[in-house]
Parts: structure tokens; C-alpha cells; sequence
């Protein structure tokens, strides 16, 4: 499991890449805080354009950054999700709390206007 | 929903125990999808069968077993189209399984559990079965049709 943090227009931008279950999240979800810190939690957009697989462990770790961005009053975003995690999306009820875009592009756009 | 007894044959099975490390829930969907090409699914199916077997591993190894660890067995058997895949643990149990099936319930909140894993397993299997005996273990036993009469499902 990888990630890749960026800044871009002050929002962080983080590209996860493998597969993202129980095993990944625990070791991913410090680094994607800390960035969260340093960046002061400004904005997050997370992009699964390199995500093949992915599980409840993966909704887990969004809703903890959402929870974690709300209480900073920072705004957030999903993008890229391909058509084999959809479901999971559908399934769990998180779009109708968190915008999902086609790319991050807009994802961007849509945390920055906040 | 419960699993009738098939008059099928088992045509072909396999078995495989592991420790209760994270690190071995890839290698138990690696392992099944590997097992389940055999019937030559489609990448919807097999991409479904695999979420399902890591919800059911993760949640032997978080819940089960918890701080201590112990042995997951994982059996996969093939008849008529169908791949029937049972995950055991030795280890809490469920004190309430019809509780434990709500959408968003979790007994770990602290550990960021979305409380989806049972639901995305009933939504990508045909059938799931879950026996848990408080203090015992867990035993989930999925079936998932792959194809029906020689066909794709």
C-alpha cells in the first residue's frame, strides 16, 4: 500500500494506490493525519484512480477523515472511484454525505469554494 | 436464509489456516480467487467474492481474536457452479449475530470500523450464514453462484 500526499491550492490531495483493507488502513491512516496536520486541515480530496480492491475498512478510514475534517470545519472530497468499488459506495450510504467526482480536477474545485 | 444440503458433489476443495495477522487477509483473496477461477467467473463476480471473503477474515481477526491472536480456517469447496467458502475462528464469538448484521453496528468504534462488513458480505454472496457461540468462535459460510448450468450467472 502507497500513498501520495500533495499540496495543490492549499488542499491536500491524497492518491492511494494497491489495495485498501484492514491491513493497508493501519498503515496508512498516520502518515494521511499527519499530512492532514501539517496542512491544517484547509481541504481533502482523496483519489482512488490507483485503488483496485477495496473493503468496509476503506469506508472506515473515509468517514474518520470526514469526522476529522468537520470538527476543523474543512471540506472534503472523493474522486476517481472505478466502476468495481462503486458498489461498496452505494452500499454504504458515505455519497450521501461526501461529493464524489469524476476527477480530481473537480474534486478540487469543489473543496476549494468552500 | 439457510443453507440447504445440495445432493451435488464436492468437485473440488481446498483448506488453509493462518494466524490472525493482517498481513493474511490479501493472501486469503488471493488464495480464493485463485481457487474460484476454476469456474471461470466474470471480474464483477470475482471482485465481489473476494470483498466478501476479506470482510469475513478481517472481521475473524479484529473480533475474534482481538489483542490475542489465533488460528483462521478457511475452506473453499466448488459443486455445481457454486463456490461455498467458510471462515472459522476459535475466538469471542457474537453475543448477538441479528445485531451484529445491522448496517453501521460496530463493537469498535474506536477503532474506525464503518459497521458495513456484514452487509457488503450479504450484498456480494447469494447466501450467507453466520453460527457464533460467545467464548467458542465464529463460523461464516458464504455460497456464491458463478454459473447456473454450465452458464454465467
Amino acid at each position: 500500500m502507497k500513498i501520495t500526499a500533495q499540496e495543490k491550492q492549499g488542499t491536500l490531495v491524497v492518491e492511494l494506490q494497491g489495495e485498501l483493507d484492514h491491513h493497508a488502513v493501519e498503515t496508512i491512516r498516520d502518515d494521511i493525519d499527519q499530512e492532514l496536520r501539517r496542512t491544517h486541515y484547509a481541504g481533502l480530496v482523496m483519489s482512488f484512480r490507483n485503488i483496485d480492491f477495496m473493503d468496509s475498512s476503506a469506508l472506515g478510514l473515509i468517514l474518520g477523515r470526514y469526522r476529522t475534517m468537520s470538527q476543523h470545519q474543512g471540506r472534503m472530497a472523493l474522486c476517481e472511484v472505478n466502476p468495481s468499488l462503486r458498489k461498496i459506495f452505494e452500499l454504504s450510504g458515505i455519497l450521501k454525505i461526501l461529493p464524489l467526482f469524476d476527477s480530481e480536477v473537480q474534486a478540487l474545485q469543489y473543496v476549494k469554494e468552500g | 436464509m439457510h443453507l440447504q444440503a445440495r445432493p451435488t458433489a464436492v468437485e473440488n476443495y481446498m483448506v488453509l489456516e493462518f494466524p490472525s495477522q493482517s498481513a493474511n487477509e490479501s493472501l486469503a483473496r488471493v488464495t480464493v480467487a485463485s481457487f474460484a477461477a476454476q469456474l471461470d467467473p466474470t471480474l464483477e463476480q470475482l471482485t465481489e467474492l473476494k470483498t466478501a471473503v476479506s470482510e469475513a477474515v478481517t472481521n475473524a481477526i479484529i473480533h475474534g481474536y482481538g489483542e490475542t491472536e489465533g488460528t483462521v480456517r478457511l475452506e473453499c469447496r466448488l459443486s455445481a457452479g457454486s463456490i461455498e467458502v467458510v471462515v472459522t475462528d476459535e475466538g469471542n464469538g457474537i453475543e448477538n449475530v441479528e445485531e451484529a448484521r445491522q448496517p453501521l453496528f460496530t463493537s469498535r468504534p474506536e477503532l474506525e470500523r464503518s459497521g458495513m462488513g456484514i452487509t457488503i458480505m450479504e450484498n456480494f454472496v447469494d447466501e450467507l450464514v453466520i453460527e457464533s457461540e460467545p467464548g467458542k468462535g465464529t463460523r461464516v459460510v458464504m455460497r456464491k453462484h458463478i454459473q447456473v448450468d454450465g452458464q454465467k450467472h
